[in-house]
Order: C-alpha cells, then sequence, then structure tokens
C-alpha cells in the first residue's frame, strides 16, 4: 500500500459519497416529509444525465448544456408529482413501491424510445479534462475535484434553505406534522410538489455530473438507487444531515474495500481464499453495513427527533 | 367463496391439467413453455402471497429465493452430480436456511424497513453469485443435464416437467390453504393486523413469522428448483431486485391474500408480456402505465374484480 494512492482512492470515494448525497438528498425528504416509497428516484438520476447529454452535444457547450438540464429537471419533476406521485401520499408503501416500479418501466422506455438503446456521452472541454497535483506526488482529475466541489456546495446551499430559510421552516415543519402546517394556512399540497421536484433535480444533477465520466444509459439508475436506499435507511429516513454522513460513509467504505479488502483479508487467510473472497464481501460490504445497523438501530443512526 | 367462482375453478384446473394434450392438438409447442414458466413462477408467487397477503410481510427480496433453488440445479450439474432428491434437497435447506437466517434479522423491522433489508439480504445473495467465477458469474451457468429421478420420471420431456410443475403447484396452493385456515395463520393474520394485541393474548409473533417466512422461502426455493430445471440456464440475474419488483407486482395484480390471487396475476403478467411484447419493443411502457393505472384505480387485484362480477359482493 503507498500512500498517495490511498489519497487518491480516498478522494474517490468521496467523490461517490458526494454523487450519492445528491441522490439521497431528495429521497429521503421525500421519504420523511411525504411518506412516499419512490423507486423511480434512480430514474431522475437517468433522465439528468441524458438531457445534459443531449443538451451539451446541441449547444457544444457543457456549462450551457447544465444550465439547460437544471430547469428541465425540475419539470419532469413537478410533472411526474402532479400526474402520479401526488395520488399516492396517502397509500400504503406497498402501492406506492409498485407504483414507482411502473414509474421506473415508463421512465426507462421513453428513454429507450426518445434516445434508442445505446448509450450516451460527450467529451469534457479540454479545461476539465487534466490532472491536476493535489497533495506533493498525487496527482487526480480535476473534473472529479469538481464533482466533489459542486457536491458540497449543493449540501451547504441544501442545509442553508433547509435550516435559515422560510420554506425550510416550512418543510421542517411539514415534517414534523404536516396536517397542522396545511391547518394554519400553508398551501402543503405545493410545498409537497416543490419538495418532489427538488429531490429530482438533485438526483438529475447527480446524473448531469457523471454523464461525461460512465456517459448516459438505459439502467443506470437502477443499481445506484439501492445504494442510495441504503444510505437513507443508515442514515435515518427523513434526517439530510444523517444522509450526509451515511453517504460519505457508504462511499468511503464501497470504493475503499474494493481496493484494499484483499489485502485486509491476507492478514487473516490464505492469499487464495483472500483473492477468491474479496470481491464478494467487498460488493456486499455496504449491505452488511446497513444489515448490521438496522439490527442495533432499526431506525438508522440519525432518526428525526418530532415523529 | 361464491358458486361460479368455484366452477371457474375447476374449469381453469382441468384446462391446466389437458394443456400438453391441447397443445399437442393444435401443434404449438411454444405454448407449453409458455405455461410451465406460468405454473413455475406461480408456485413463487403463492409463497409470496402467504408473507404478504396473509402475514403482512412485504418482501422485497423474493427473487433470492428463487436464484438459490436455481443454484441448487446448476452447481450440483456443474460437478456431474444429477440426482434429483439431492438438488431438490439443497434447494429446499438452501432457501429455508437463508429464510431463517435473514429472516430473525429482517423480522425485527417493520413497515419500510423490512421491504429495504429484504432487498439488501437479496442483494447480498445477488452479488455472492456474480462473485463466484467458477460458477459462470455475471454469465451464468447452462445446466446440460436435469435434475435425474431414476425410474420415476423424466425431466428432459417437458410434458413430464409440466406435470411435476403442476403437482408442485397444487402441493403450494394445498399447503398455503392449510396452513391459513389453521390457528397458525390466524395468529399470522392477527400479527399483520394489529400485532401488540396479539402479544397481549400471549402470542410470541416473532416466532409465528419468522416460521412463516422460512416456509414461504422453501417454497419459493422449490419454484426456483424447477425454474433451474425448466430454462437450463441459471444466471444472478434471476435474483436481479427488478425480479423482486416483479414478482411483488404479479401478486398484487393478481389480489393479495387470495388464494388463487397469485396464479391468476402471474398468468395475467406472462401472458401480457407475451403479446405485448409481439407487437411493439416499447411493451414495457404499456406495463408500466399498466402498473400504475392498476395501483390507482384497481385496488384489489384482477382476483377480487371477478369475484365481485360473480356474486356481487366482494
Amino acid at each position: 500500500m503507498n500512500s498517495t494512492l490511498v489519497i487518491s482512492q480516498l478522494l474517490n470515494g468521496l467523490q461517490l459519497g458526494v454523487l450519492l448525497f445528491l441522490l439521497a438528498a431528495g429521497l429521503t425528504l421525500v421519504l420523511g416529509i411525504m411518506n412516499f416509497v419512490n423507486l423511480a428516484h434512480g430514474s431522475f438520476y437517468m433522465v439528468g444525465a441524458y438531457l445534459c447529454a443531449t443538451f451539451t452535444l446541441w449547444l457544444d457547450s457543457f456549462l450551457l448544456g447544465l444550465l439547460l438540464a437544471i430547469p428541465a429537471m425540475l419539470l419532469v419533476g413537478v410533472v411526474t408529482e402532479l400526474l402520479v406521485v401526488r395520488h399516492l401520499y396517502r397509500r400504503d408503501h406497498l402501492d406506492q413501491v409498485l407504483a414507482s416500479f411502473g414509474l421506473i418501466l415508463v421512465f426507462d422506455s421513453t428513454v429507450h424510445m426518445v434516445w434508442g438503446p445505446a448509450g450516451l456521452t460527450f467529451v469534457l472541454p479540454a479545461v476539465l479534462n487534466g490532472q491536476v497535483t493535489v497533495f506533493p506526488g498525487v496527482e487526480f482529475p480535476v473534473y472529479r475535484l469538481l464533482i466533489i466541489a459542486v457536491g458540497l456546495l449543493v449540501a451547504l446551499g441544501l442545509y442553508l434553505l433547509v435550516a435559515r430559510t422560510r420554506v425550510g421552516m416550512l418543510i421542517r415543519a411539514g415534517a414534523a406534522n404536516p396536517v397542522m402546517v396545511g391547518a394554519l394556512g400553508v398551501d402543503i399540497k405545493t410545498l409537497f410538489t416543490l419538495v418532489f421536484a427538488l429531490g429530482a433535480v438533485l438526483a438529475g444533477i447527480a446524473g448531469m455530473l457523471i454523464a461525461p465520466i460512465t456517459e448516459a444509459s438505459i439502467g443506470m439508475g437502477k443499481d445506484i438507487l439501492i445504494i442510495t436506499l441504503v444510505v437513507i435507511i443508515i442514515g435515518g429516513i427523513g434526517s439530510i444531515r444523517g444522509s450526509f454522513i451515511a453517504a460519505m460513509v457508504v462511499g468511503l467504505i464501497d470504493t475503499l474495500g474494493r481496493s484494499y479488502l484483499d489485502d485486509l483479508l491476507k492478514l487473516v487467510l490464505s492469499n487464495q481464499a483472500a483473492e477468491t473472497s474479496a470481491p464478494a464481501i467487498s460488493s456486499m460490504l455496504i449491505y452488511i453495513l446497513m444489515a448490521v445497523i438496522l439490527y442495533f438501530r432499526p431506525e438508522g443512526l440519525f432518526p428525526p427527533r418530532s415523529r | 367463496m361464491s358458486r361460479p367462482a368455484h366452477w371457474t375453478l375447476l374449469a381453469a384446473g382441468l384446462l391446466l391439467l389437458l394443456a400438453p394434450q391441447i397443445i399437442g392438438w393444435i401443434d404449438k409447442p411454444f405454448y407449453l413453455d409458455l405455461i410451465t414458466r406460468i405454473v413455475i413462477l406461480s408456485i413463487a408467487a403463492v409463497s409470496l402471497n402467504l408473507i404478504l397477503g396473509y402475514g403482512g410481510m412485504i418482501s422485497f427480496g423474493h427473487a433470492a429465493f428463487i436464484g438459490i433453488g436455481a443454484y441448487a440445479v446448476g452447481i450440483p450439474a456443474y460437478y456431474e452430480e444429477y440426482s434429483g432428491l439431492l438438488q431438490l434437497g439443497i434447494a429446499l435447506g438452501g432457501a429455508g436456511l437463508f429464510a431463517l437466517v435473514t429472516g430473525i434479522i429482517c423480522l425485527r423491522t417493520r413497515g419500510i424497513h423490512f421491504i429495504m433489508i429484504t432487498l439488501a439480504f437479496a442483494q447480498m445473495a445477488y452479488f455472492t453469485f456474480v462473485s463466484l467465477d467458477q460458477y459462470g458469474g455475471d454469465d451464468g451457468l447452462v445446466i446440460d443435464v436435469r435434475s435425474e429421478f431414476p425410474g420415476l420420471i423424466d425431466l428432459e420431456s417437458g410434458v413430464q416437467l409440466y406435470y411435476l410443475s403442476l403437482a408442485a403447484l397444487a402441493l403450494a396452493l394445498f399447503l398455503v390453504h392449510r396452513l391459513v385456515h389453521s390457528r397458525f395463520g390466524r395468529v399470522i393474520e392477527g400479527a399483520r393486523s394489529n400485532r401488540e394485541r396479539m402479544h397481549s393474548l400471549g402470542y410470541d409473533t416473532y416466532r409465528y413469522q419468522l416460521v412463516c417466512y422460512v416456509i414461504a422461502g422453501m417454497l419459493c426455493g422449490l419454484s426456483g428448483w424447477l425454474l433451474g430445471n425448466f430454462t437450463s440456464f441459471i444466471s444472478p440475474e434471476m435474483m436481479d431486485w427488478t425480479r423482486s419488483g416483479e414478482l411483488l407486482f404479479m401478486v398484487v395484480l393478481g389480489g393479495t391474500g387470495l388464494l388463487f390471487g397469485p396464479v391468476l396475476g402471474v398468468s395475467a403478467f406472462i401472458i401480457g408480456e407475451e403479446v405485448l411484447s409481439g407487437i411493439t419493443v416499447y411493451w414495457q411502457f404499456i406495463f408500466g402505465v399498466i402498473l400504475i393505472l392498476v395501483v390507482l384505480f384497481a385496488r384489489g387485484g384482477l382476483g377480487r374484480l371477478l369475484l365481485r362480477s360473480g356474486d356481487g359482493h366482494g
């Protein structure tokens, strides 16, 4: 193990954590406030990636692509909420799981119809395409650093929005007691639509940021959705702070597990046993973590206090 | 259940029993594949209905049991061990053990957490089989020889495999029927509607639910064992979380908590998939829309719609 590799793996873990936080923030708000299980949240990640790639190719500018894709995601979120999601807030979780499973099928096949079965990608502008020295001797891609920075900024913005503004106060009040907030004359329906659309935009931004690295593809939201669910369950449903911490922990454990678990296992197992079992265990690590945490704390690490 | 419903059931049963002959007359062997698939998946759906419909345990990881059952055929076959009894034993034992170990943890949680933790365990099973490079990993494993029961039944024959599956489905339905109408079933249903009251009546609902979960897991393992034999190809994709979602959809489509609901749901799903995918490559779009509409407007599933039209009250 050399230290330069460790540092860049730490940064990679941080980058995954930041992406997971962008996805988890919306999901945990929607689940915590509206009590709605949205399996289609990963679809927003996918749609965001496709929209950003399309606009970027069309306008030949990543920045303009991002700026156009964000309001487009807002629209997607609002329309989804008005057409389907709004009618399911009072239903049980099973109905919500099924309806949002239906939404996944609709989103996937819509993307298939519009963009075809192949993935879509674009080249980063030259400025973002290089490496930069983060520590003496440690080179790291500029763009991945940018993702971390953007993610942390969004996290800060979200914190300020929820903790310091009137809308944020209403969101927190809505999480604690939506009926009472409605009785006090707040337009709770519009507030719910806004929260849902905000979640869609955040998930979309995660997709936009990852599109130039992995490419936009059908089903990209499928796997990350499950990891995101793990994050919000570990963090405690409805807690933005919890999902931030959980996202970082999951991102780091997943990345570091994949790189170093075989070395760790070699301390206790034979070389061959370590090398065959490490890949399996490292992809299971976060699920094991979740199972252990739920066993000891069935509500997650930071369950919201006021419920 | 009303009189017309009895007649419908009898007719459906006769149709299933005579299906291979009818398919032979009209000379469309493909339909035998279709109906075998319906029967095998129905067993999985019936087992999910046992915990979901009667017990209120929303498992989002049921496909894991199918995968365990299927690999119980594939891995022994890889070592040229084709004994049907041994493979079936591994399937039931493996699925039962997995259900016991995961159930002990899952059943401590409620509601959304239960959904998520069953999903997490299914993902663990999925990644375990993905990482087994020896048995094909991601790409899966081809089964050259189906389970062997010398002198009893020859599964290489599609018709015999079909009848074995049908017998297994009948057994599963009988078992679930007896279970839910026993004292055990009353406790399970009681635990769903009011756990605290069951506790104060002196029932240890956790144990009852755990036993119920293990039985459902084993039944689903049986379905997987049949599916592995039927498809002759197994891969981790069989236990992908979307498979678990589809299984949930089938059960709800047919009507949860109805004995024959799952069979109805699986039939509607597979026939619908077959018909729609013949019409357009975008059949999933139509499927998704139907799924959303069913949830929004047709609560209670197809089974209750039929019952209502049959006797005028639900």
